[in-house]
């Protein structure tokens, strides 16, 4: 019996149907069940070992001070924002602080919010549409703006093995502009977490959205998430993901359809994976009009015999004309059995394009450390600050200041230590 | 201050220093010239602690401590300071917090604790000063951008600020032009005193008019072959190197 079957077994039996969207998605999942190394998306990450854990779609969650305790945790020093809180992908009122403001709505997804997203493609994705119960809905109305930032606090917090699969809507309509952070942690145990999480949403003319992802978990959890960002006219898309050390696996799939004229979308991404972790990250980005922009950024920092990927595909449809597309992947390796996949991708219809796309992979450049060393600066210090360096240009690109300067701090504090000796050596799975 | 004795050393099994002596106390300025590949900034690799550099046999001891037992850092807490020929740029570590770092850790090493911010305001406005370090390099990322002569600079200034024993100036002067060079100059002579020594290495003589020597040494092959007071510096910008080289031969 392969990996994966009880749960999948266990997950059929829980479809109870609800819509024609749910049950295309059911029966694309049913079809195909969970994805395998055979699976083109999923080649360097085998997914069956997340999936072989007793989980359970409904658990018991932890004690109300160790969620306030994990909010402290998650917050941003000097950083004024509203804030929802989501446990176990519900969304709890008594944690949260909502804007109350006219022009935005914050809540609970409903039923009647009916996924888009196209089945057949993606089977957690697939899966998610078919059971999610529950979620986070956020609807900014036309030409407004809050005064103040969102911050999306996921907490997942389970006494035994558990399976959570939320769903996400944000919607933004004309000029409408809405400047989010996720973080996801969760609270204190070690039980096996799975969490296959999707995200919707869509631009409409003129929008801008802002949408920040801070990935930190521990041992134990396993993240599969979707975003899907379909952009009409002259719309923004500025999303920065910082996928932080511990966790198991952390896989996103962050698709960007560019389906309106003079719309852009900016993706930058740094990824720290430590011993025993794997961090994988596939792009989408789908230039389907004209005079449409995309720039994509991804630096990776991996330690000990941690493995990366990244997978991004830019496509330039024959009509996206004028397009300007941009992308590039770069690695720093400084375990001896670090590994990574570098895999850009363009396909390119159009015949009047500027594109590029490029990978790197590397190590310290001797001649920096050196340098730092001769002012009396020790090693590993030394491999840290260039460690932050790196990463720099990416945490940069963070508008809010308060925002830098805690993602710089957990990079330093959270970041297991460089040298590798003590650890000891593990096959890759 | 510095004992060199017999300090051979190679690069990839090639053979760069081939038993140099050097004895330098404090107060004192020595200068280190010679023609083009004959070992002078691989001996401030040597004695900085440049990985790639292997001793093989000799010793270098600074102030009774047997420098090649350290790591560069070691070496530079004890008080060792390489003023880089290539200043490296660092894009994404600013000047500033580098500087921090580094005194922190130099500091620290010597039992003391971390200067208060504004002390260190303090004495990085004061040591700026000294070089005529533009105070908007300052804050921007470690010598990315920079001139050549900033770069430069940036290297005395850093002197300035972490004030080590021994000072080695590795062709600082190469790529300045005049007013730079009076200002790196004038900067080097402020920071001279009784306690701490500086090894200048230079293809000119230039230098040696802001930065008066006490000793002028020649290196050729891997070897001192010469050595003089500041005299000898007037002699080779007059005759070259060839006559010296002959000398060697014969």
């Amino acid at each position: 019996m392969s990996a994966g079957i009880g749960l999948y077994e266990q997950l059929i039996r829980q479809y109870r149907g609800g819509s024609a969207a749910r049950d295309k998605a059911f029966a694309a999942f049913k079809a195909h069940g969970f994805p395998t190394v055979k699976d083109e998306d999923w080649r360097f990450t085998n997914p069956a070992p997340y999936l072989k854990d007793d989980y359970r779609t409904s658990v018991g969650c932890g004690s109300r001070a160790s969620l306030e305790d994990c909010i402290c945790r998650c917050r941003v020093e000097g950083w004024d924002a509203y804030q929802v809180v989501l446990v176990n992908g519900c969304v709890d009122l008594s944690l949260s602080e909502l804007p109350e403001e006219n022009g935005i709505t914050v809540r609970s997804l409903a039923s009647s919010d009916e996924p888009t997203l196209e089945a057949g493609t993606y089977p957690f994705a697939d899966l998610n549409t078919a059971l999610h119960t529950d979620g986070l809905y956020i609807e900014v109305r036309a030409a407004s703006r809050q005064a103040k930032p969102l911050h999306v606090i996921h907490l997942y917090s389970a006494d035994a093995p558990a399976f959570f699969m939320p769903r996400h809507h944000v919607v933004l309509h004309r000029q409408a502009e809405l400047h989010f952070m996720e973080s996801s942690a969760c609270t204190t145990g070690s039980e096996p977490v799975l969490v296959n999480s999707v995200l919707e949403g869509s631009l409409e003319e003129g929008a801008q959205l802002t949408h920040y992802v801070l990935q930190s978990g521990r041992r134990g959890e396993r993240m599969v998430s979707h975003t899907q960002i379909t952009q009409s006219r002259n719309s923004r898309y500025d999303n920065v993901t910082l996928c932080l050390p511990e966790a198991d696996l952390l896989r996103n799939q962050l698709n960007v359809v560019l389906d309106g004229s003079g719309s852009e979308c900016h993706l930058y991404g740094l990824y720290l994976p430590g011993d025993n972790q794997v961090v994988d990250n596939h792009t989408v980005v789908d230039h389907r009009q004209p005079h449409c922009e995309s720039n994509e950024l991804y630096k990776g920092v991996l330690q000990g015999n941690a493995k990366a990927v990244f997978n991004g595909k830019i496509f330039v449809r024959q009509i996206a004309q004028k397009t300007n597309a941009f992308q590039q992947n770069n690695n720093l390796l400084l375990g001896d059995k670090s590994l990574v996949h570098s895999k850009p991708q363009l396909e390119i219809f159009a015949d009047d394009v500027k594109c590029s796309h490029g990978s790197t992979i590397g190590q310290f450049n001797p001649e920096s450390l050196f340098y730092l060393r001769a002012r009396g600066i020790g090693e590993e210090k030394a491999k840290e600050l260039l460690v932050q360096a790196f990463g720099a240009d990416i945490t940069d690109r963070v508008s809010s200041e308060a925002v830098q300067r805690h993602l710089a701090k957990y990079l330093v504090k959270e970041r297991p230590v460089i040298h590798t000796q003590d650890v000891p050596h593990v096959e890759h799975i | 201050m510095l004992s060199i004795k017999n300090l051979h050393a190679e690069v990839e099994e090639k053979k760069i220093l081939k038993g140099i002596n050097l004895e330098v106390k404090a107060g004192e300025v020595h200068a280190i010239m010679g023609p083009n590949g004959s070992g002078k900034s691989s001996l401030a690799s040597v004695l900085a602690g440049r990985e790639n550099y292997h001793v093989t046999e000799g010793e270098v001891i600074l102030d009774g401590k047997d420098l090649l037992d350290m790591a560069p850092e070691v070496r530079a807490r004890e008080g060792v300071f390489l003023a880089f020929q290539y200043p490296v740029e660092i894009p994404g570590v600013s000047n500033i917090n580098f500087l921090k770092t580094a005194l922190a850790e130099v500091r620290a090493y010597r039992g003391l604790p971390p200067l208060e911010a504004r002390e260190f305001l303090k004495l990085s406005k004061e040591r700026q000063a000294l070089v005529e370090f533009d105070a908007k390099l300052v804050n921007r990322s470690l010598n990315e951008g920079f001139s050549g002569g900033e770069k430069k600079r940036n290297e005395i200034f850093q002197l300035a600020m972490l004030e080590p024993k021994l000072a080695i100036l590795d062709e600082t002067d190469s790529g300045l032009d005049i007013d730079a060079l009076r200002i790196v100059s004038a900067g080097v002579n402020k920071l001279r005193s009784a306690d701490n020594a500086f090894l200048i290495i230079t293809h000119y003589q230039r230098l040696l008019d802001y930065i008066v020597p006490d000793f002028v040494h020649v290196l050729y092959d891997g070897r001192i072959v010469r050595s003089g007071t500041k005299e000898l510096a007037l002699e080779l910008e007059e005759k070259g190197y060839d006559w010296l080289k002959e000398e060697v031969v014969v």
